[in-house]
């Protein structure tokens, strides 16, 4: 059901803007893709990895990711590595240094913007990386441009010598257009050959390739303000009293808007085509640059001496809209609702939730009854932070929770150790946070580590990793034995806990904050959603009628199998119930049971 | 249809409760029609119990993925409350549908808010102009189809009976979207979704 439907008849695609990506990478004859999963980029790599020409995995983070596809490039071939916004930042010094080298076969980097932040903790604008790493970065505006400014890329990659970037926002990531496919090109692995000025960046050769690269962005310069550089602009000529600068989702929301505008549209959003914007500029009487996030393009503009309006107009925060453009350049539009929505009853928020029989849910739990400084992670368990669990303390980066535990050990003498914990997936726990325990073990730290062991990087929509035991392909692979790792490092106390007995759980956390040395505890149970984490069906809860008190105390462990009815009386929905068993143990009369019990 | 068909659609309902693939079969009726079609979806965090909505927007030609306020011709809500939470997208004339679910959220169930009673009821009394609500049990009718989960298919039946498009565009998008087993299922929910319109309402 995953695959893109094939339209008899038509050769239009329906495909999400990272499936188009796919695609671009599969005609592009691209053979190595590495990434880490992260929303909105996921389905890129999760797609590329049904074509069997490409050579995918899953990397342990991104850093990885993109110098697996910097080797791959070294060794001739087309290559890349595709991650959200985030995931940049990890990967950021291979990225910057990548550029000093250039490459041999075309390098791609993939990286997707969370403009509104559907899904990430912050809203950063990764096209300062294009500017500050020198690289050119495309930014497509539908799924069709997705398939070819991927194949663009590759093509400029190898013409300039150079990585380039791809630059995506959640909007066109999860977008389904129309795609018309193309034939894929057979692209012969390039020789490899041994060259230390280019590849070895030592003082004495990367001063002569800055010089190089330098070179290269001024020929890149020349050649776009020449217009000889293939899907950097399209500009479509129509008023001359108003003229828009833009690019990416925000062209769409401009052609919809304003539709009798002149609009010069970018393909490549850095580096910019000044002399062709000047000339535009020039030629209507109103200049106004539409672009979301930061003003990026703005700076540029008004850098270069043009004269224009951009975010005096808008805002910095969350993404653009039809109705934004409206409110700007259309404020008498009035609106025909089929509700008054000002004499409606408010509806009472949904903040999502774990899900029916979440591993992580009793773990929480238990940190909620211990009342304890929780330093969080990224992953589905952030949501341990919200009611009813209300325990987590601070949330920032991946891998961070082992850091944040250890610098509150150190600046109390060893106090907050003894109330407070960090919890961490197994995928994040790999991704950067086994770095972060080895420099706990080895400065002497007596802080906690709770790796909450679903087996699977959940968040993003169930990838393997390297302890699950399963390849992208979802055949076996070497599985990382967490616990023989800890050990490797020097951790001497490690426990293992099952995390849907709370009582255990609370247990085994009490006595592990009293260690004065690092403990690990390993809180193992895999995820609900997938097997063998799915309960069985026979399995699923009952309720004894005849025991409830109505006292409710299972309604509050938010389980979305669990509702009260209009009686007072649990109602438990047998479809979404996933036999985890962990109302049952909240409940003091005994009046729920497990199937098998009851 | 002498002027080509534009529609703007709202998939709205709960994480998990089928609303991508019925953005999935609603493209896919668009392409079989022959128009520019646009679905936007949600994936990631908010899929986990939150609130979500899929955009949908088939026209001659379309921009902007997203529907605006007053914009959509269909709401079709797969739970009382997220019908509440999205009316305002609905356009004077247009038409919401409404699973008969209630679904309480985590607001709810921890005491901080109250599930408001009489939602199908206070939407179509306070529906301005020609607009229309129309609410029936989804899940029972895909229940008794052979499975609950084609509730969103059995919403797609009855929003189908409300356009002017043929019934077997939607039953080639069916065998397009889903694998073997699945369709027999759904091509019969499409059905009773399609039946209830006729049934609840004159035209």
């Amino acid at each position: 059901m995953d695959k893109p439907a094939n339209f008899a008849g038509l050769d239009r695609q329906l495909l999400l803007g990272n499936e188009a990506i796919a695609r671009g990478a599969f005609e592009a004859g691209v053979k190595v893709i590495s990434s880490y999963p992260g929303t909105p980029s996921t389905e890129i790599t999760v797609n590329a990895a049904k074509y069997p020409r490409i050579y995918t995995e899953w990397a342990t983070n991104e850093k990885v990711g993109l110098e697996v596809a910097y080797g791959a490039s070294l060794g001739g071939g087309r290559a890349m590595s595709c991650m959200k916004h985030v995931g940049l930042n990890v990967a950021a010094d291979p990225l910057f240094t990548s550029s000093y080298t250039g490459v041999n076969g075309g390098l791609v980097i993939v990286v997707a913007d969370d403009p509104g932040m559907h899904s990430s903790q912050n809203e950063q604008d990764s096209r300062h990386y294009a500017r500050a790493a020198k690289l050119m970065m495309f930014e497509p505006a539908d799924s069709q441009e997705c398939l070819d400014m991927t194949r663009q890329a590759f093509a400029l990659s190898e013409q300039y010598d150079t990585p380039v970037l791809l630059r995506l926002t959640t909007r066109i990531s999860h977008t389904r257009t129309q795609v018309t496919v193309g034939e894929p090109i057979e692209q012969p692995r390039r020789a490899y050959v041994k060259d230390m000025m280019k590849y070895v960046m030592m003082p004495g050769m990367a001063i002569k390739r800055h010089v190089v690269i330098e070179g290269r962005q001024s020929q890149l310069q020349k050649d776009l303000d020449s217009g000889l550089v293939p899907g950097a602009f399209t500009i479509t000529r129509k008023s001359e009293k108003l003229g828009i600068l833009t690019s990416g989702m925000a062209y769409q929301y401009v052609r919809e808007a304003l539709p009798d505008a002149s609009i010069f549209k970018l393909g490549l959003v850095y580096p910019l085509p000044i002399e062709q914007i000047r000339a535009f500029a020039a030629s209507v009487e109103r200049f106004v640059i539409v672009e979301e996030l930061d003003p990026f393009i703005e700076t540029e503009i008004k850098a270069a001496g043009i004269a224009c309006e951009g975010k005096s107009l808008f805002t910095l925060q969350g993404e653009y809209s039809l109705a934004l453009l409206n409110k700007v350049f259309h404020p008498e539009t009035v609106l025909d609702p089929a509700y008054d929505t000002s004499a409606l009853t408010p509806a009472p928020g949904r903040p999502p939730v774990m899900c029916a029989g979440c591993p992580h849910k009793g773990l929480f739990m238990a940190l909620n009854r211990l009342k304890l400084t929780v330093a969080g992670d990224i992953g589905c368990y952030t949501l341990g932070a919200l009611a009813p669990t209300n325990a987590m303390d601070a949330c920032l980066c991946m891998g961070a929770s082992v850091g944040m535990a250890h610098g509150l050990d150190q600046v109390t003498d060893h106090e907050l150790a003894r109330k407070s914990v960090a919890v961490i997936g197994d995928s994040t726990f790999l991704h950067t946070g086994v770095s972060s325990l080895i420099n706990s073990v080895y400065n002497g730290s007596t802080s906690t580590v709770i790796i909450l062991d679903n087996s699977i990087t959940g968040m993003t929509g169930h990838q393997q990793n390297a302890a699950s035991g399963l390849d992208i392909h979802n055949q076996p692979a070497p599985e990382l034995d967490l616990e023989q790792l800890c050990r490797a490092i020097g951790v001497r106390s490690i426990y293992e806990v099952d995390p849907a007995d709370i009582k255990a759980c609370v247990k085994v956390i009490k006595q592990a904050v009293e260690e004065p040395q690092v403990t690990v505890i390993i809180a193992k149970r895999p995820c609900a959603l997938i097997p063998p984490g799915i309960g069985k069906k026979e399995e699923v809860v009952k309720l004894d009628r005849d025991k409830c008190t109505r006292c409710q105390a299972c309604i509050k462990i938010m389980c979305p199998a669990l509702l009260a009815g209009p009686d007072g009386y649990p109602q438990i929905d047998p479809n979404i119930c996933n036999a985890c068993h962990l109302c049952t143990r909240v409940c003091n009369f005994g009046a729920l049971k497990g199937g098998n019990e009851a | 249809m002498s002027q080509p068909l534009s529609l703007n659609i709202a998939l709205v309902g709960v994480g998990g409760q089928g609303t991508l693939v019925a953005g999935k079969l609603l493209g896919t009726v668009a392409n079989l029609l022959g128009l520019d079609v646009k679905v936007s979806e949600v994936h990631g965090m908010s899929q986990r119990g939150g609130s979500v909505i899929t955009y949908v927007r088939m026209a001659e030609t379309v921009a902007s993925p997203i529907i605006e306020p007053a914009q959509a011709d269909f709401i079709l809500s797969f739970e009382e409350l997220e019908a509440l939470r999205w009316a305002y997208l609905l356009k004077a004339g247009g038409a919401l549908l409404v699973n008969n679910l209630q679904i309480p959220p985590a607001t709810v169930s921890t005491g901080v808010a109250k599930y408001p009673q009489g939602i199908v009821s206070e939407l179509d009394e306070k529906a301005l102009g020609q607009s229309k609500v129309f609410s029936f049990d989804a899940q029972k009718l895909a229940d008794e189809a052979g499975s609950y989960r084609a509730t969103n298919v059995v919403m797609l039946g009855a929003m189908s009976r409300l356009t002017a498009i043929d019934p077997d565009i939607f039953a080639k998008a069916i065998d397009l979207v889903f694998p073997e087993k699945l369709r027999a299922v759904n091509h019969k929910a499409f059905q009773s979704g399609s039946d209830i319109i006729k049934y609840t309402c004159e035209f």
